[in-house]
């Protein structure tokens, strides 16, 4: 790759154009700080585009530059404030792509401000002409700023100590139908199944106030079925009750509400916005409840491998927003997600420091400076068959959902919760007992499936049922591997 | 199981390790003979068995507690360990580690003390090995405030009740050990397996010697050589000969007058040869040879 | 009723095998496994009494039993019983298991009290028919 050098002195500064590169934003000798955010770019220049040239606008364009030299430029320290673009490697069976690595310095951004962070780097270059398409595919968050997030709100073992549950994945489901029930019927829908052994149920992420149920009468109705879910069975139970809205007073009305009526948790979805999210966070804290995230709207920008942004950002995003769960993904489910991608995506969420690691998409070591760690939630198309192989993917400290899986059981919403939780159960069990649950998964359920009526039903009904496709977003470095 | 059946116990033992075992107690313990064809004994009665309950033939667990007499120094610590991993090997204990203990360990010193206290050791060593040194220690009835009944009757519940969870080793001088098992008819009972230490030989107590010095990269001249064979047959006589033992102590005292004559005697620069070689002038120093002379 | 509290309350009570397997699971990892009975199952009641310490230097799964065992003495048919590990390291610092190894021989259960506040809120609190009696006597004694 060609390396142009920076214009220094008074040329640097005569009015006129010059390449990005030589202005000061293509640095190859430069070594980020331990201070420095680092992000990292999938860029596909426009033809007749060098590739560092697209590295270095990029660069300049979401820190100082602009398309022209400017004389102000001198009232500033600016080689501090301008981004730097210091490593650009070809992507592996891609020609027309390279990853490129910047570093920005700390005080481009302001502390504990997720909306400041995201539109200082993803603000202004994605409409760039010079660049075909770009895909922010991970950043490198220094430990410096992640000390001014507050991150997540309760945390996997603050949730567990609230809950008393210990030792095994948590099992949720989504109301179902989507749309329509009204209050009183809602809550029976969960009131049946918490009391059939699941331990949350879940708003869906547009059932907000609509003509045929008004949030209030939602609230009242769930919080009876959840307490009476509690009494019958004697474990903590819960619903995501949805406290998104149209704007932020309404949002603290409903949050206020749910506290009052002695929900545990509450629930937002991520279009309302990153600052929305931040304050819910705090909110959270202040008010001892979980907060759930549901990732409403981001596969519009993270499905597509060369444009977007990448999912692993919005983990760590959000992360340091404080959210306390984020569906991420199922592997075996209906929704996209291939098992290496996923990996890193939940190693993100869950680890205290995660290493670089090609092969799972993770590009940087990022330390998580204490924060404490997010509950992913895996949430789309899975029943209780497969229930090894989701622990084997997903490990322990995970939300299972299975809303169709439990609310169209033939013997009813209890019998599928009964199931869903007898096969989970039994499948701890025998991996804790050292079986290779893997293998033996359909052994094992089979043989829970014996003494359990539901279990059996569920397995019947559901036993031909994967999805199988091929995953749009997959692992540059290593041979995809997607389910068979 | 049919006539026709063939068991190939050479392939049993070597399946089982048990070879690289023994090997290692063949390397590790010099003399010995005894005591060694003891445990290859016991070991072949447990490889026996153990095909015997594969078999369905034996259906009750073997008894495993064992005890070691013998004089202090004979090396009944080491096979302790060794027991252990032998049994581990076996499969007959499960984690194989060695918990060693003296009556101190068990016995409290008020009452109520001393049951957690046992049971702390017990829960320690289950998976394992107990090996209880001096334990005719717990029995004192000379002393009414003494509270090692209780221990004893800990013990032997465990030794009862638990066999698959623990191995326990009673450990101590002949006389003693025959005694407390008079007073306390309960442990003979359990015990499947007695082991005595003789007494070191004296060319086997020099060999000892020479290893240990071995291990510190020193060596013996050969005048040390044959004042040192003199010492032991001097010191083994006199009071609290404790075999092993006494010789690391001697050599250890050996060593510092080496250092001493080394740093007062050398003049200008040595080589560093003289830094590993005992002279015998370094052992003919002690005392033992003064005492000899005086009795 | 059957209170579903703790990882296994969905399968048929554990036996002493399965018990130790899982004891012996944690162990492994460097938990300490925790003995605790109460005569008081809200889901709400953290502290159980402890049964001796937890159990920090335990090798095999044996020792945990015998502690189990020594419990059962005096509480089984009276208490609820339950076995949970503790994970001392980095980022966790909490259980990592926790399950019933024994229960009354009867479970009365939880009454749900409704207490009407303003416009349509209730306060809800759920109480064990058990805790009418005072600790003790409650499942027979």
């Amino acid at each position: 790759m060609n390396a142009p050098a920076t214009i220094t002195g008074k040329e640097r500064y005569k009015a006129g154009v010059i390449e990005y590169a030589k202005m000061g934003y293509w640095e190859p000798d430069y070594v980020p700080k331990d201070t420095d955010l680092i992000a990292m770019f999938r860029i596909t220049p426009q033809e007749g585009v060098d590739p560092v040239e697209a590295a270095a606008a990029v660069a300049g364009e979401s820190s100082t530059a602009t398309w022209t030299v400017v004389w102000t430029d001198r009232l500033t320290a600016c080689e501090k404030y301008r981004a730097k673009a210091y490593r650009v490697d070809r992507v592996p069976n891609s020609p027309d792509q390279v990853f490129a690595y910047i570093a920005y310095d700390l005080d481009l951004f302001e502390g504990g401000s997720i909306a400041n962070m995201t539109a200082s780097i993803i603000g202004n270059v994605f409409g760039f002409k010079a660049v075909k398409a770009l895909r922010l595919e991970d950043m490198r968050i220094p430990v410096a700023y992640i000390k001014t997030f507050q991150g997540p709100a309760t945390g996997i073992v603050v949730e567990r100590e609230r809950l008393d549950k210990f030792g095994r994945p948590l099992l949720g489901a989504t109301t179902k139908p989507k749309l329509g029930l009204s209050g009183r019927n809602y809550g029976r829908v969960v009131y049946e199944a918490l009391k059939g052994g699941l331990d949350f149920v879940k708003d869906d992420e547009n059932i907000n106030s609509q003509p045929f149920m008004h949030w209030r009468d939602r609230f009242l109705y769930v919080m009876e079925a959840v307490n009476k879910a509690q009494a019958a069975t004697g474990e903590v139970k819960g619903h995501y009750l949805n406290v998104t809205a149209g704007t932020m007073e309404e949002m603290y009305e409903r949050a206020e509400f749910a506290r009052d009526l002695g929900s545990c948790i509450v629930m937002i979805d991520l279009v309302i916005g990153y600052t929305a999210i931040q304050s819910m966070a705090k909110w959270a804290r202040r008010n001892d409840m979980i907060l759930h995230l549901h990732r409403a709207g981001n596969s519009t920008y993270s499905r597509q491998k060369n444009h977007g942004m990448n999912f692993r950002v919005i983990c760590k995003w959000m992360r340091m927003a404080g959210v306390d769960h984020l569906h991420a993904g199922t592997v075996v489910g209906k929704l996209e997600g291939d098992p290496l991608m996923i990996a890193g995506f939940y190693d993100t969420l869950r680890e205290g420091r995660t290493e670089k690691s090609l092969e799972h998409g993770l590009f940087f070591d990022q330390d998580w400076a204490s924060l404490k760690k997010v509950m992913p939630v895996a949430s789309g198309g899975i029943h209780a068959g497969q229930m090894h192989q989701l622990i084997h993917y997903l490990g322990e400290d995970v939300v299972l959902q299975f809303g169709g899986g439990t609310i169209g059981h033939p013997q009813g919403i209890q019998a599928g919760a009964t199931a869903n939780r007898v096969a989970l159960e039994a499948m701890i069990q025998a991996r804790n007992e050292g079986r290779d649950y893997l293998a033996e998964g359909p052994d094992i359920l089979a043989a829970a499936a014996r003494w359990c009526g539901p279990l059996r039903a569920a397995l019947e009904t559901w036993k031909d049922i994967t999805f199988d496709y091929a995953s749009t977003d997959t692992a540059d470095f290593i041979p995809t591997a997607t389910l068979s | 199981m049919s006539d026709d059946e063939r068991i190939d116990l050479q392939r049993e033992f070597a399946e089982s390790g048990l070879g690289e075992g023994l090997a290692q107690l063949d390397r590790d313990l010099i003399g010995l003979a005894p005591v060694k064809q003891r445990i290859r004994e016991i070991a072949a009665l447990l490889l026996v068995d153990r095909v015997r309950t594969r078999l369905g033939l034996a259906t009750e667990p073997p008894t495993l507690h064992m005890s070691f007499t013998g004089n202090p120094g004979t090396g009944k610590t080491t096979v302790a360990q060794l027991m252990a991993g032998i049994l581990h090997k076996l499969g007959y204990v499960r984690k194989g580690h060695l918990v060693a203990v003296t009556r101190d360990d068990l016995v409290g010193q008020y009452i109520g003390h001393t049951a957690p206290k046992t049971k702390d050791i017990l829960k320690k060593a289950m998976g394992g090995v107990l090996f209880i040194d001096e334990a005719y220690y717990l029995h004192r009835p000379e002393n009414e405030r003494d509270y090692g009944q209780e221990a004893i009757e800990i013990l032997l519940q465990v030794m009862e009740n638990q066999r698959e969870d623990l191995v326990v080793i009673l450990a101590g001088y002949a006389d003693r050990m025959d005694t407390f098992f008079g007073s306390n008819p309960g442990f003979r009972s359990r015990i499947a397996h007695h082991i005595d230490f003789p007494d070191y030989a004296d060319t086997e107590l020099l060999a000892i010697a020479e290893t240990m010095l071995a291990r510190q990269n020193y060596h013996l001249s050969a005048s040390a050589k044959a004042t040192l064979a003199d010492y032991i047959g001097l010191r083994r006589v006199q009071p609290h000969f404790a075999n092993a033992r006494s010789i690391r102590n001697a050599l250890d005292r050996a060593r510092l007058r080496q250092a001493v004559r080394l740093v007062q005697r050398s003049e200008g620069a040595i080589p560093p040869d003289p830094l590993s070689t005992i002279e015998a002038e370094d052992i003919s120093a002690s005392r033992v040879f003064l005492a000899a002379q005086e009795s | 009723m059957r209170i579903t509290q703790g990882t296994f309350s969905f399968l048929p009570d554990l036996t002493d095998e399965q018990i130790t397997a899982q004891v012996q699971y944690c162990l492994d990892r460097g938990w300490a496994v925790n003995i605790e009975y109460t005569d008081d199952p809200h889901p709400r009641n953290t502290y159980w009494e402890l049964w001796g310490l937890p159990m920090f230097d335990a090798p095999d799964a044996a020792a945990v039993m015998f502690e189990l065992a020594a419990c059962r003495k005096v509480h089984a048919g009276s208490r609820y019983i339950r076995l949970s590990a503790f994970d001392a390291s980095e980022g966790w610092e909490s259980l990592r298991l926790s399950f019933i190894a024994d229960r009354p021989a009867e479970e009365p259960g939880f009454a749900l009290e409704r207490q009407e506040r303003g416009g349509r809120q209730i306060a809800y609190t759920t109480r064990a028919y058990s805790a009418a009696l005072p600790e003790g006597d409650r499942y027979g004694g």
